[in-house]
């Protein structure tokens, strides 16, 4: 190579260099730089008004899945509060998901197939949502699903019962929220998978003997499957760190991982035991979404 | 050929949408389609040859009529459960399946052994000469690789008919000619019954052994490509299929007289009142003055098309005719524009249209 190559070769490189560093500050700062803030926050002591005191400890960590005997310093129990949190959460957002999915195949399916002028008038309508604060549209939910609501006002006045069902403050109420909010993030990433989706194989699977089902099983979901991947790893993933929705709707009792977190960065004042909880929160999205990515992406035993 | 009817519409009509905006895209068709033919449905596009196809293979309902598969009543049958496949103008393939899955599907579908699928799937292959394409995606394939596997995964069910929707559009010229002779090959191979649906006149006469013409949702004329091309019922089926000259005629004993006076003999034509005579250009000669049958024109213009000439003529009554003369050998037919000469239509190629 010659010396002329050789400066061009650098000049280049140090161009891309200094092309990319806008993104690679952003990424610096914005996400890896908290994130290692966390981490370290997640090894030292509590202060006592919160924040941190620079002492190493692991107390933060520990603490996650045992608890200190406020009657018995020294002795350690299984924190099966905690736990009923972890797993409160995974189970609603895994409930959330699923019932987004099955509200939003429907829903992004007939909005793909309206003529292209409806279509974005329904699109539309679908965003709507989003304009609006998240603590209004909880509200809004809190309004219907509450004792005197909506639903049991007129449950009631037809008589089909007598005194109002109890859905505020219960893990259901956090789950009819959630799905409700986070609808329109399973609804957009479907619609865009089924507004490419080649209608005619309809009709072809159709000739070739196969059954409505297996139209559903065989041709559509196996297609829009990127779809389906999508919008459920962008309702999971809020739903798991969820901290508004539950706050209102579950009352403080029925807590999730976000409001515990929370918790710790304040009326807890803990904030190693809320860095280690967040970067648990961060591992157990990861895993999922690695399990689920994998799972979904494996070759069906058909096709 | 076996005479035996495979498909059949009786009195079919489809209607689009309901009230005063009623389309009607198929106006009472009634067809039959032998078993083991090559039919080709024919006709400009819009013509109801689409709609006529799809109510052959269950897609649609006929808003009133019938349609027949060997004799059984088939017209509310949804499209899984006719012994009926289609290989779709856009192929329809299936992007997540292989060549192989998308040609054992139908197959699958009806549960047979995976076993005896993977065998079909296979031959089928081999029929198509796509083996060494059996693991490949269909995204990876060129268009004509894809028509083959389109009409592999149609043909692998054995159906008893084979719907066939304008399969060879999408294709270049040359790859098309090359498709139409594998078509006609795989129908005398398999011995399942065509049913193609074309607006290409050429692919029509070149594969079938009938022809049914369509035009605005009506069955002109059903035929061998040979009585469509010389026996043309009326004005539209002389048209659409080949170049053709049209002459207005009024009918005398023996035949019929042009405008220019001259009388052309037509055999079994009887009544009196106005026609139209047809001719195609082919059939139109020069000849000597003044030999019986002659008749005078005016050449208006020469184009040169190598096999042949095409001569623009026109009569005494200013009526225009063409006249595809073949070259001699210079290349030279020997005619001058202005200038007179006399021309007679080969004995029998004239017809007289109903309209």
């Amino acid at each position: 190579m010659s010396d002329a190559e050789k400066a061009r070769d650098t000049a280049t490189v140090r161009t891309s260099w200094l092309l990319s560093t806008p993104a690679l500050v952003v990424l610096t700062f914005a996400a890896s730089g908290p994130l290692l803030i966390m981490l370290v926050y997640s090894f030292l002591t509590k202060g006592q008004y919160g924040n941190v005191e620079w002492v190493f400890s692991t107390e933060g960590w520990r603490s996650i899945l045992y608890s200190e005997d406020i009657f018995d310093p020294g002795v350690f129990v299984w924190a099966d509060a905690h736990l009923t949190i972890f797993w409160r959460s995974v189970k609603l957002s895994l409930m959330t998901t699923v019932l987004t999915l099955a509200v939003g195949f429907p829903t992004a399916w007939f909005i793909a197939t309206r003529p292209p002028k409806s279509r974005a008038l329904w699109l539309f309508l679908i965003t709507i949502p989003f304009w609006t604060n998240l603590l209004i549209r909880t509200v809004a939910i809190f309004e219907v699903i509450r004792n005197e609501g909506v639903i049991n006002s007129l449950l009631m006045w037809t008589g089909i019962i007598s005194a109002p069902i109890q859905i505020t403050y219960t893990d259901t109420a956090v789950f009819i929220g959630m799905a409700y909010v986070y609808l329109p993030l399973m609804v957009l990433p479907l619609f865009a998978a089924i507004d490419r989706f080649d209608m005619r194989l309809i009709e072809a699977a159709y000739d070739l003997y196969a059954s409505r089902l297996a139209v559903l099983r065989r041709v559509i979901l196996p297609i829009v499957r990127p779809g389906i991947i999508a919008g459920s790893i962008l309702v999971f993933v809020p739903s798991l760190g969820a901290v508004v929705t539950p706050r209102i709707l579950g009352g403080g009792k029925n807590m999730m991982i976000g409001n515990f977190i929370e918790l710790q960065f304040g009326q807890g004042r803990n904030w190693p035991l809320g860095a280690a909880l967040s970067m648990s929160l961060l591992v157990i999205v990861t895993v999922a979404l690695l399990v689920y990515v994998r799972a979904a992406n494996r070759e069906s035993p058909h096709g | 050929m076996a005479q035996t009817i495979a498909v059949e519409a009786r009195n079919a009509v489809k209607e689009f949408g309901s009230g005063a905006s009623a389309v009607r895209a198929l106006d009472d068709v009634s067809i039959s389609i032998r078993e083991g033919e090559f039919f080709t449905l024919l006709g400009p596009s819009g013509c109801g040859k689409t709609t006529l196809l799809r109510l052959i293979a269950g897609f649609e309902m006929p808003s009133a009529g019938k349609i027949l598969l060997n004799g059984q009543d088939i017209t509310y049958l949804p499209p899984n459960r006719r012994p009926v496949n289609t290989v779709f103008q856009s192929y329809a393939l299936f992007p997540h399946l292989t060549v192989a899955q998308n040609i054992g599907f139908g197959l699958e579908m009806q549960g047979r052994p995976a076993s005896e699928v993977k065998a079909t799937a296979a031959r089928m292959l081999a029929l198509v000469k796509m083996e060494a394409f059996a693991n490949r995606k269909i995204g990876q394939l060129s268009g004509g690789q894809q028509q083959r596997v389109a009409l592999a995964r149609a043909l692998a069910p054995a159906p008893k008919v084979l719907l066939l929707d304008e399969p060879l559009s999408a294709l270049d010229l040359k790859l098309r000619k090359e498709m139409q002779i594998e078509l006609k090959r795989l129908q005398l191979e398999t011995g399942i019954t065509f049913v193609f649906v074309t607006h290409d006149q050429e692919e029509a006469l070149t594969m079938s052994d009938r022809v049914g013409v369509m035009s605005a949702g009506k069955l002109h004329q059903v035929g061998s490509p040979k009585d469509i091309y010389t026996r043309p019922v009326n004005r539209f089926v002389a048209s659409f299929i080949g170049e053709t000259n049209f002459l207005p005629a009024s009918k005398v004993p023996g035949g019929v007289q042009l405008g220019c006076g001259a009388v052309v003999e037509v055999a079994g034509l009887t009544g009196t009142g106005t026609t139209t005579l047809t001719v195609r250009p082919e059939q139109v000669r020069l000849a000597t003055q003044g030999e019986a049958g002659a008749i005078p024109a005016t050449v208006r213009n020469l184009v040169y098309f190598g096999t042949d000439t095409h001569c623009y003529l026109s009569l005494s009554d200013g009526a225009e005719v063409i006249a595809r003369l073949q070259s001699p050998s210079n290349g030279d037919v020997g005619l001058e524009t202005g200038q007179t000469v006399a021309l007679r239509l080969v004995q029998g190629a004239a017809q007289v249209l109903a309209d």
